[in-house]
């Protein structure tokens, strides 16, 4: 018996690697929404183009979309915006702005500059969509299925790899559909 | 001298770079217990942005805005829960300080009085064993009177 109890530092130890092991390839910053298949919270919000038309969440249902939340303040944003271009040229998805607590003539001016990729433009000037939505810093990617229910939300700059992960959703679809 | 000189110029100015980080806003209330209820709710949120830090602390843009809509709903007077609601609605339990008690978090909860249990456990076996060691140096007449005899033996040769 007391030779079985040599044992327990080596048992210590391989317990506690195993769990420091986990860590290392956990990411504390990804964060699952807490709108996880709930329905895109409900927005009455002018478009970015034309500030007299008031978008709503009826506007996106229909077909999955992406919808990226971006500003002009925001380096990443500038990152990925050649592969919001190269989505938007595939077509199948069509990707919905979320101009987050951004001035207005800078995020013209930006699309204007570097190729619009966006179907249309959400103008949330104050950040209370963004709120409401748990957007805590651009950019931030949401997937939507066709009935405007949140399937996943990617943080971070959006690379071929994470587009490549969406496209793999896309195509399995979701089966708990309603909830 | 110059060493003196040369303190006091950089504390002073340090003075100017710490005003201009404490540029967080101020909130005013009409009652002394909605301040306390702001300054508590700003203490036990956590900032979604930052990993460690509440939003009373936080200079992240969402920590701003999340103060300010705190301010709202409590001059809306809105009731502790509802606050609590509106904030793990959005960001999930990951905004509470202090996780709520649900089936996932039982053993963060818990798990301290079930180890404290386990060592209470482990004294009690141990002090059991011991005992029963004490107890069986304990001989009965037949054992004692061999015992003895073996002793005189010894001092006898």
């Amino acid at each position: 018996m007391p030779r079985l109890l040599l044992f327990i530092p080596l048992v210590l130890f391989i317990v506690l690697g195993a769990f420091l092991w986990k860590g290392l390839s956990i990411d504390p910053r990804e964060l699952p929404s807490a709108l996880l298949n709930k329905s895109f919270p409900a927005f009455q919000v002018p478009a970015l183009r034309n500030p007299n038309k008031i978008l709503t969440n009826t506007d996106f249902i229909g077909q999955p979309v992406l919808v990226n939340v971006w500003a002009t303040w925001c380096p990443s944003c500038r990152k990925e915006h050649d592969q919001l271009l190269a989505i938007a040229q595939e077509a199948n998805v069509p990707v919905i702005g979320l101009n987050y607590k951004d001035d207005r003539s800078a995020a013209l001016a930006w699309l204007e500059q570097l190729g619009d990729p966006y179907k249309f433009n959400i103008y949330d000037e104050s950040g209370m969509l963004g709120l409401d939505l748990g957007v805590y810093g651009a950019p931030e990617t949401y997937l939507l299925d066709a009935k405007g229910i949140i399937r996943y939300r990617h943080v971070g700059v959006i690379t071929a790899e994470v587009w490549a992960n969406f496209k793999v959703m896309l195509e399995k679809g979701w089966s708990n559909e309603t909830i | 001298m110059k060493q003196f000189k040369t303190i006091l110029l950089l504390s002073i100015i340090s003075v100017f770079f710490t005003s201009a980080y404490a540029a967080i806003e101020v909130y005013q209330f009409d009652n002394a217990e909605k301040t306390a209820r702001f300054q508590k709710f700003t203490a036990d949120l956590r900032c979604p942005k930052c990993q460690n830090q509440n939003i009373a602390d936080s200079n992240a843009e969402i920590a701003r805005d999340l103060r300010a809509k705190l301010q709202q709903m409590l001059t809306e007077d809105k009731s502790d829960k509802d606050i609590v609601q509106y904030m793990t609605d959005r960001y999930g339990d990951f905004v509470l300080y202090e996780p709520k008690i649900t089936a996932q978090t039982y053993l963060l909860w818990f798990g301290p009085f079930l180890l404290l249990a386990i060592a209470l456990l482990i004294v009690f076996f141990i002090v059991k064993a011991r005992n029963k060691r004490t107890n069986s140096i304990e001989l009965n007449t037949k054992q004692q009177k061999q015992l003895d005899g073996l002793l005189n033996k010894k001092q006898d040769s």
